[in-house]
């Protein structure tokens, strides 16, 4: 009994293997390819780079592809330097990275950036003005704006962080952060902080929202991907990654994949909007 | 033969110290250079001042030296005693199996990388703090110098282990020959004995404290502003360079981490000769 639902499974295991190969066409044009891929940067996204990654890297396992964080400004300033093949960005290179590094810059989503708050936590939309006065420091009680009689604690990104760069210019209109907030370091991060304080406050990329956090509504408008896609949530950013001059070989091919079908499924699957 | 042998190892050694302290005194020549820009405006002595708002052009570092200072120093406030505590555990107080146990223990410790310690003070530390005192995130001060003592004891305890056994046993054995009890033989002998390696100890560990990155950066909160209490989210200055380091590298806030650089090349230079100058002193007290 138990041989034969060994012999089940390996069956399907084969039909799902050469059956996605035969039908995934997308994937074909790493067939027998070798060689490596570094990635670095924008940490928003991570997940959709490690699915394509791990795609390919079943499609052919002669090819390395290696993912890494740092922020959005690591991975403008380390495609740049050639220390990465992609340097993956949630923010659009200033015009001075473009000519100083050469870049060429490819968007492949967009992507909203949700304020967040603890699921325990009541109060589940604020307006603009609340949430410029809560990060501004000055509503310091979750009473305030509907939540229980707890204080406020204010959780932000780095310096290098593009979906910092987008929450201040869209969210917060370019309004102060109090000096109190705390700093956190990459999207994954923010997201363990929220789900772990009861009192703070926060902002991740929409594809990081689970069960572990609560999303806000922003102006009444709550942050889903459904929305972000018809293009009415306003916090809302592109995903780029980035090459130093015209990307060739199997970078090209990884650039490519991802605005094949198949990469912008694995774009939407994810949580994120696909641009095609 | 035998000669030119030991002189040749004697060249060697005598290169390799020089070749290290001028590594030493090459970096902080570089820092400078790198940091020049900033001292031919004469922006350096307004960085020290102003606060940090990047977007008002302002880059100030005040509030990371504070910081730096409030975590290391209270780190230390809790380290030192404990450290000597367990040292005075392990090789006086208890004998036999319980302190062969913790010693191995401590030795276990040193080999932890500091990116646990930030786990575990993520995800323990962080709660328990932000609960019990009911105030703030939990990301503070307080808890990083915690999560700090953790990291800086095994060592500081090492030490102060070796230079108690390094103490020569007649000494010892003359203070129980005319009726000095085991603490009297610790506290008479022993410490004034040790004096140099606890100083070493708690060199290393400061340096380590002010030069640590990871702890500060994953649980002290990293806000931008001087501490006010314990209990306030603080940045230091080297969390500050690793927040930092990724912004554009034309960018004036990138340039302002060089003096970051060089003031906690000075802060660590300074607080380690001050511990340095008071512990001549006092050697000298004791002999």
């Amino acid at each position: 009994m138990k041989t034969k639902s060994t012999v089940v499974c390996a069956v399907a295991l084969l039909i799902l293997i050469f059956g996605s190969g035969a039908f995934a066409s997308a994937l074909d044009a790493f067939k027998g390819e070798k060689g490596e891929i570094r990635i670095a940067g924008g940490t928003a996204h991570i997940p959709v780079m490690k699915e394509a990654a791990d795609r390919i890297m079943g499609m052919s396992p002669d090819i390395q592809i290696s993912i890494a964080g740092g922020g959005s400004g690591v991975g403008i300033k380390q495609a740049g330097e050639g220390l990465v093949d992609i340097g993956n960005s949630g923010r659009a290179p200033s015009d001075d990275e473009i000519r100083l590094h050469g870049l060429q810059v490819f968007k492949w989503a967009i992507d909203g950036v949700a304020i967040v708050v603890n699921p325990a936590n009541p109060v589940r939309a604020l307006s603009q003005d609340q949430l410029i006065a809560i990060f501004a420091g000055r509503i310091e009680n979750w009473q305030e704006v509907g939540g229980g009689n707890q204080r406020i604690n204010l959780y932000t990104r780095d310096e290098a962080s593009g979906t910092c760069e987008v929450f201040w210019e869209k969210a917060l209109n370019k309004g102060d952060i109090a000096p109190t907030a705390n700093f956190i370091v990459s999207n994954g991060a923010m997201k363990g902080a929220i789900s772990q304080d009861p009192y703070g406050i926060g902002y991740v990329s929409v594809g990081h929202i689970d069960e572990s956090v609560a999303p806000v509504a922003f102006n009444g408008i709550e942050p889903s991907m459904q929305v972000v896609k018809e293009g009415k949530y306003p916090i809302a950013r592109g995903l780029y990654s980035n090459t130093k001059g015209e990307p060739a070989g199997l970078v090209k091919k990884f650039i490519e994949y991802m605005f094949t079908d198949e990469g912008q499924q694995i774009v939407a699957e994810k949580g994120f909007i696909p641009v095609q | 033969m035998n000669r030119t042998t030991e002189k040749g190892v004697e060249i060697l050694f005598f290169c390799s110290a020089f070749i290290s302290a001028l590594l030493t005194l090459a970096l902080f020549g570089f820092m400078l250079m790198l940091g020049l820009p900033l001292f031919a405006e004469g922006r350096f002595f307004s960085i020290l001042t102003q606060p940090w708002a990047p977007h008002l052009g302002q880059f100030g570092i005040h509030p990371m030296i504070a910081g730096t200072l409030a975590i290391s120093l209270l780190s230390m406030v809790f380290a030192f005693p404990l450290s000597l505590g367990c040292a005075i555990l392990i090789t006086v107080t208890s004998k036999g199996w319980v302190s062969r146990l913790l010693r191995k223990a401590v030795e276990m410790m040193t080999g932890i990388p500091t990116v646990i310690y930030g786990f575990v003070g993520i995800f323990l530390l962080v709660p328990l703090v932000r609960e019990f005192f009911d105030a703030g995130s939990g990301m503070c001060v307080l808890t990083a110098s915690l999560m700090l003592t953790l990291l800086v004891s095994p060592t500081m305890i090492l030490f102060f282990c070796d230079s108690f056994e390094r103490v020569p046993v007649a000494y010892g054995t003359a203070v129980l020959a005319v009726g000095g009890s085991e603490m009297q033989r610790f506290l008479h002998v022993t410490l004034p004995h040790s004096w140099p390696g606890i100083l070493i100890g708690f060199t290393l560990s400061l340096g380590r404290a002010l030069g640590d990155t990871l702890i500060a950066l994953m649980i002290a909160g990293n806000a931008v502003q001087a501490p006010g209490s314990l209990l306030d989210s603080a940045r230091t200055l080297t969390a500050h360079i690793a927040l930092v380091f990724a912004a554009d590298f034309e960018s004036l806030e990138f340039k302002a981490i060089f003096a970051c650089g060089i003031v906690l090349y000075l802060l660590t230079t300074l607080l380690v000769m001050a511990v340095r100058l008071l512990s001549g002193r006092k050697e000298r007290w004791t002999r």
